[in-house]
């Protein structure tokens, strides 16, 4: 199996966090990648159009590019190029007419026909690694760290790309019972933060986010875990307009699911970049002893 | 050298389309003397004529392909029922700013031009570029912050403008590359501290008591210490040092 | 509230257009409004999903025209895994989008978007939201 890694606009600027700590915590495991030497933004959203075909050729060009180097598996660390990357390769491997025509379309490119394999580096190490193995690496168990798991959608619907049961998953819960955290199960786990509408309706978006927030509070939680860097922003810097506009709003630290897995297997906290996070979530770490103060 | 007339040597002559009206022009003839010869006189469209001013972008097609070529009109040599046109301008906002406000970061570029969130990765830009640019490449590279990637990859850009004629998303490539070149050559690229140090030194007066003495020699003396100077000869090694340390 | 039905109120071709933009079968929808329970974002929207296929399967102009539905929509597919009939909704949502957008009508002005804002948000909300709401 060749892994090359599709990292997104995002992860090199404002989530480096999620970034330098996957990759991180990958080396621990032994798991090996390498990153797409030449690869562009896969348009973050999927195109809903049936007769859209120009907002396609975004991400199956990244996968053109895994295809060259010889990868059969793209792994990606944002669940929204998860779910946009995986979407397009379902495309080009099961709609013949769409293959061709953007095939056609890409002519200074090699014909792809959906046979590299898109994976999440969660459904990735529950798959492929397993939760047995991971278990035995973890040096600093997540103790006193009681995480709400967030999903969001893009990882979940539509079910043909799920990484796990839609409406119940568990993957999330089952990875932090491994990595020694107590996970506080909550029902807005599921439930969108309001994505890209933090620039159509930012009002609407606020809301919804803090529904989230509050829900996960409300049931015990003293951290919450996420993948993508647009629910870290709806969810984790919007706090700050949270603590203005709603009564009773308090902080909530929020991590990167893969912070939370790199410190459990002993990485040096340096190593991810933790100063991209609130201060609230340095702190939590810091008081349970997780992180050296 | 010969001066005959008669026994010239025969100029092969082809059709070639400029805005939809045929013309038969010396087969060997840049598209920009074509034109000319063609009976066109350029006030716009032309610069230097060298390859390297973008003022001359030119798009054809063939006769049986539906492909969009491009080149500059000054470097592309005509060929047979060639359908073209020439692009001088075509708008694209540059945005304003006070480039001693800005730090290289990589924010910036998407502050001044939002609109590169719009590029959808077609490729036209890149296809439709006559220095073959990988102007796609160098928008990603902005996308993701990575201002340096985007000054090299754009280094050949001539600003002729075809990128942004032809950009779905509606973008001004050119203009996004240019400020990627400003910011990374201001500030992103390290400076030479030995640089620093020498102009240091030479404004707290290394050199001036030796320059001091060489303006008050006169003319033969001048000549002298001229010729007579020692030069490091041209199979001197790494090793190798002058015998007078003077004025060093 | 009642609609008025008749041949000026309701056009045939609006509602072709949805299917055909969509590509999906709105008169599937037995209007059991599972979509409008999944929906997220009701607190905010004027129309609701259910009522807006009902809407759609007329081909009401007017009342279309005046939903912010999918403009409030993010796109989040938990009506989709819910519904009973197999309904791409978010699809439908995004035709509704594009008989505007093709009109080269953004929903939202790139060059709007303040430099302290822009400063902040990550990249993906830029590039998911002018995919969605501008031409």
């Amino acid at each position: 199996m060749k892994i090359a890694y599709y990292p997104g606009c995002t992860l090199k600027t404002k989530a480096r966090n999620l970034e330098t700590s996957a990759l991180e915590a990958l080396k621990v495991l032994g798991i090996e990648c390498e990153e797409l030497p030449r690869w562009n933004c896969c348009g973050a959203v999927y195109s809903l159009a049936d007769d859209d075909l120009i907002h396609i050729v975004a991400p199956v060009r990244d996968l053109v590019r895994a295809k060259e180097t010889g990868a059969d598996t793209v792994l990606t660390l944002c669940s929204m190029c998860y779910n946009t990357l995986a979407r397009a390769n379902d495309l080009m491997k099961n709609d013949e007419e769409k293959r061709n025509t953007i095939n056609a379309f890409m002519d200074e490119e090699p014909d792809y026909f959906g046979d590299v394999k898109v994976v999440h580096i969660l459904d990735y190490i529950r798959d492929e690694y397993g939760f047995d193995k991971l278990a035995e690496k973890v040096t600093k168990p997540l103790n006193g760290i009681k995480v709400a798991p967030y999903y969001g959608c893009t990882l979940l619907r539509p079910r043909e790309v799920a990484v796990d049961k839609s409406d119940q998953p568990e993957l999330f819960q089952k990875l932090m019972t491994t990595l020694g955290a107590e996970v506080v199960d909550f029902p807005s786990k599921t439930t969108c933060c309001g994505t890209y509408q933090v620039l159509g309706n930012p009002e609407a978006a606020l809301d919804i986010s803090h529904g989230i927030l509050s829900d996960a509070t409300k049931h015990g939680a003293n951290a919450m875990a996420l993948v993508c860097p647009l629910c870290d922003y709806n969810l984790g810097k919007r706090q700050d307009e949270m603590v203005t506009k709603f009564e009773g709003a308090t902080e909530l630290p929020i991590y990167y699911v893969t912070q939370l897995l790199a410190v459990a297997l002993g990485v040096d906290p340096s190593a991810c970049d933790f100063e991209l996070n609130r201060e609230s979530s340095v702190k939590l770490l810091k008081e349970h002893n997780l992180i050296s103060a | 050298m010969s001066t005959t007339t008669d026994d010239a040597v025969e100029i092969q002559m082809i059709p070639v389309y400029v805005m939809g009206k045929k013309y038969e022009v010396p087969a060997e003839l840049t598209i920009m003397k074509a034109i000319e010869y063609a009976g066109y006189k350029y006030i716009r469209g032309c610069g230097c004529r060298g390859g390297v001013c973008g003022a001359c972008a030119t798009v054809y097609r063939m006769p049986g392909d539906y492909k969009i070529y491009t080149g500059l009109a000054c470097q592309t040599v005509v060929q047979p029922g060639m359908h073209l046109t020439q692009l001088p301008f075509y708008p694209a906002m540059r945005a304003t700013y006070d480039f001693e406000e800005l730090h290289g970061l990589a924010e910036e570029p998407h502050q001044l031009y939002p609109e590169v969130f719009r590029c959808v990765a077609c490729n036209a830009c890149t296809k439709v570029c006559p220095m073959d640019v990988q102007v796609m490449d160098y928008i990603a590279a902005v996308k993701r912050g990575d201002i340096k990637a985007a000054s090299e990859i754009s280094f050949d850009c001539i600003q002729c403008g075809l990128c942004a004629s032809r950009c779905m998303g509606e973008l001004p490539q050119y203009h996004i590359g240019q400020l990627a070149r400003r910011l990374a050559g201001a500030y992103l690229t390290p400076r030479a501290e030995h640089l620093q140090t020498m102009v240091a030194n030479i404004d707290n007066g290394r050199f001036s008591e030796v320059l001091t003495e060489v303006k008050g020699l006169d003319l033969e003396a001048l000549k002298t210490t001229y010729t007579d100077r020692e030069q490091e000869p041209a199979t001197a090694g790494d090793d190798w040092a002058p015998q007078s340390n003077k004025g060093l | 509230m009642p609609l008025k039905i008749s041949p000026r109120t309701v056009s045939e071709q609006l509602r072709k257009k949805i299917v055909e933009i969509s590509g999906e079968d709105i008169g599937k929808c037995y209007q059991c409004g599972t979509c409008s329970g999944s929906c997220p974002m009701t607190d905010h929207i004027n129309v609701f999903p259910r009522k807006l296929m009902a809407l759609a399967q007329l081909g009401h102009v007017e009342s279309l025209a005046e939903a912010n539905t999918p403009w409030v929509c993010a796109s989040c597919h938990a009506c989709m895994v819910r519904c009973p009939r197999g309904i791409d909704i978010p699809k439908v949502m995004e035709a509704f989008r594009l008989l505007q957008l093709r009109q080269n009508v953004n929903q939202i002005e790139p060059s709007n978007l303040q430099p302290e804002e822009i400063v902040n948000l990550p990249q993906i909300a830029m590039v998911s939201g002018f995919r969605k709401l501008t031409s």
